[in-house]
């Protein structure tokens, strides 16, 4: 519930002003029976019914499938007939040293994202704002999306092109210069800081979109007032905008910090190569691997759980102590 | 003391359009980086001469590409997924958003945090590839249709666009002229919901377009392989000439690289052409919404 909370938070960051109206007859307050509201309101339902199958098959049936991470699995005897062991499954991953090294990538990975990623976009939100110019604006903003674009696999594949020791255009330019090269994805430390960089670089530009939404639901008064005070640019941005934006912020702090044990599996498979596995290896790849190339389901199944579920636990934590600032006051 | 707020405004602003500027080459050069590679010499290539200009300029590489029925198959094969997985998906986000906007329908609540909580939960791949199993969908594309047609997030978009734009006014006003709960959705709310819908579809396409990871798990037959996938198979796997040159039935001597840009600048260029013409109303459709009230 806390969680439906924090999507009805964001709608109303989103949409303002939402109003509450109601149709006349749901007003009335009689007490009826089920079969009376299906005959009045069955059109509704039937349109309800097409899409709460497709949820109730593809979301809520897999969740079924987890017992197979309590189960010694085997395919041919299938979910029903297959031996219960209870926790062994868990007991052996976190026996595994492989376990703790795709949780580690995975936690610092996304932590690095967070730190050097997550300020991007309100900054060059901001920025974009101060620009005056239209046409400027429009085309820079029409460039700055274009990355979000593009699938992962096109990225990697750019990304190789450009960065490559060998034949990058990078590299080129470095050893023109009469430079070594610098091993970009080929070196562990050079390569996490590649993927990082990126990252930024993909999602920067259609992050400013919810936050120069934001900025554009100031209310213009606030700035006018400022003027006649005769507050600076600078200052207009500092007591102003960004506290303005600061619930926008908020909210998507708390849905970053909920995804801090996700892992972006495409981009990391695009990516990574085999020289980088210790840095790269994250928990999706690892249950991949694991799973669908070693057949070994019930541990992929039990990494997995492990992942949404302390994932899921993180969101509620993240939520309440938003709250918690939210309460204390402003800057 | 006018003259000086004066130049910092100017120097400002010279900041702002400057960090802008390298921002947007930043997001630009590289595409435009292997778009070069991919019309250059080989010789050129291989000697690196070529950045951002071509040099020997040639259409060979996408000839061969071209000449490529495998590759040609994953393009059909990809356009047709798409279109199925976004009309799918649209049909299911509106048959569940809209009755989810009208406030007298019992057991509304109820309804909408079983959509939601799909955003949450997810059993995980091998849940998900064993139903994908189960069902008999692997190495077919339906496995890249089904499951991931409903999104809940694109449903409250909707939802929130019809709460929020839409006046109850003007469907009650239909409901009293006797006007049906499908009636009304078609005739009324559909028409004033178009810039979100187009943003929706968008969505929906070019998300399916771009992925490759449910393609990854549930086909494994070649022929079946979407654009992405076959892609990824020519970029990751064939890192030395030989295995690209095998892998594309060329002929001719061409270096990898140029192969490789051609390659990608075909998978692109798709996204890069429709891309500018749509970005306008889907970035307006999100403006809408998140402007008015």
């Amino acid at each position: 519930m806390i969680l439906y909370t924090v999507i009805e938070k964001t709608n109303i960051l989103i949409f303002p002003s939402s109003q509450k109206g109601d149709f006349t007859m749901a007003n009335v307050k009689t007490r009826r029976g089920i079969l009376f509201y299906l005959k009045r309101d069955w059109q509704l339902y039937l349109l309800l019914l097409f899409p709460i199958t497709a949820v109730i098959i593809f979301k809520y049936i897999p969740l079924s499938g987890l017992v197979i991470a309590f189960k010694d699995y085997d395919v041919i005897k299938g979910f029903a007939n297959s031996k219960w062991i209870g926790f062994d499954i868990f007991k052996e991953i976190f026996r595994m040293k492989g376990f703790y090294r795709v949780l580690r990538n995975t936690l610092v990975l996304n932590l690095l994202d967070l730190i050097v990623g997550f300020p991007a976009p309100i900054i060059l939100a901001i920025l974009l704002n101060e620009v005056k110019n239209a046409t400027f604006k429009k085309i820079s903003q029409t460039i700055l999306y274009l990355p979000h674009f593009i699938s992962w696999v096109i990225i990697g594949g750019i990304m190789y092109q450009l960065l490559s020791t060998r034949s990058g255009m990078l590299n080129s330019l470095l050893n023109k210069l009469g430079k070594e090269s610098i091993p970009f994805l080929t070196e562990r430390y050079h390569w996490v800081v590649t993927y990082v960089l990126v990252g930024v670089w993909q999602t920067m530009g259609w992050g400013t979109i919810i936050y120069l939404a934001a900025i554009s639901g100031i209310n213009h008064e606030y700035y006018e007032a400022a003027t006649v005070d005769g507050a600076k640019r600078l200052a207009k941005i500092i007591y102003i905008t960004i506290p303005c934006i600061r619930p926008t912020i908020v909210t998507l702090l708390i849905l970053n910090l909920g995804r801090i044990m996700g892992s972006n599996f495409e981009r990391v498979y695009s990516m990574g190569n085999p020289i980088v596995m210790e840095f790269s290896d994250v928990i999706s790849t690892f249950v991949y691997n694991v799973g669908l190339k070693s057949y070994r389901y019930n541990v992929a199944t039990a990494v997995g759980m492990f992942q949404s579920v302390v994932g899921f636990i993180l969101v509620i934590i993240a939520d309440r102590v938003a709250k918690r600032i939210g309460e204390s006051g402003l800057i | 003391m006018m003259n000086l707020s004066k130049v910092t405004d100017k120097l400002a602003d010279i900041f702002i359009y400057t960090i802008i500027t390298l921002a947007s080459l930043a997001c630009l050069i590289p595409f435009l980086h292997v778009a070069v590679l991919s019309v250059s010499s080989n010789q050129a290539v291989i000697s690196r001469k070529v950045f951002l200009w071509p040099v020997g300029f040639n259409l060979d590489a996408y000839i061969t590409v071209f000449k490529d029925p495998s590759m040609i198959r994953s393009l059909f094969l990809t356009v047709v997924i798409t279109i199925l997985f976004t009309a799918l998906g649209m049909f299911l986000t509106i048959c569940s958003a809209y009755p989810l906007t009208r406030k007298r329908l019992k057991g509304r609540h109820a309804l909408t945090v079983i959509f939601l909580l799909t955003m949450y939960f997810s059993a995980g791949i091998i849940p998900d590839y064993l139903l994908v199993y189960n069902l008999k969908l692997i190495n077919t594309i339906w496995s890249l249709i089904f499951p991931l047609a409903f999104s809940a997030y694109n449903m409250i978009i909707l939802k929130s666009y019809i709460e929020n734009t839409i006046p109850d006014s003007l469907e009650e006003s239909a409901f009293l002229d006797g006007c049906s709960d499908i009636g009304i959705l078609i005739k009324i709310i559909l028409p004033l919901c178009k810039p979100v819908l187009a943003t929706l579809c968008l969505f929906y396409a070019v998300g399916r377009w771009n992925a490759f990871q449910d393609a990854l798990y549930y086909i494994t037959k070649q022929n079946l392989y979407p654009l992405q996938l076959k892609l990824n198979m020519l970029v990751n796997a064939a890192q030395d000439t030989q295995s690209i040159s095998q892998e594309i039935n060329i002929t001719t001597m061409l270096a990898p690289e140029v192969i490789k840009a051609a390659c990608i600048m075909f998978a692109t260029l798709p996204i890069v052409i429709v891309y500018p013409f749509l970005q306008k109303y889907f970035v307006k459709g999100i403006m809408i919404g998140a402007v008015k009230g």
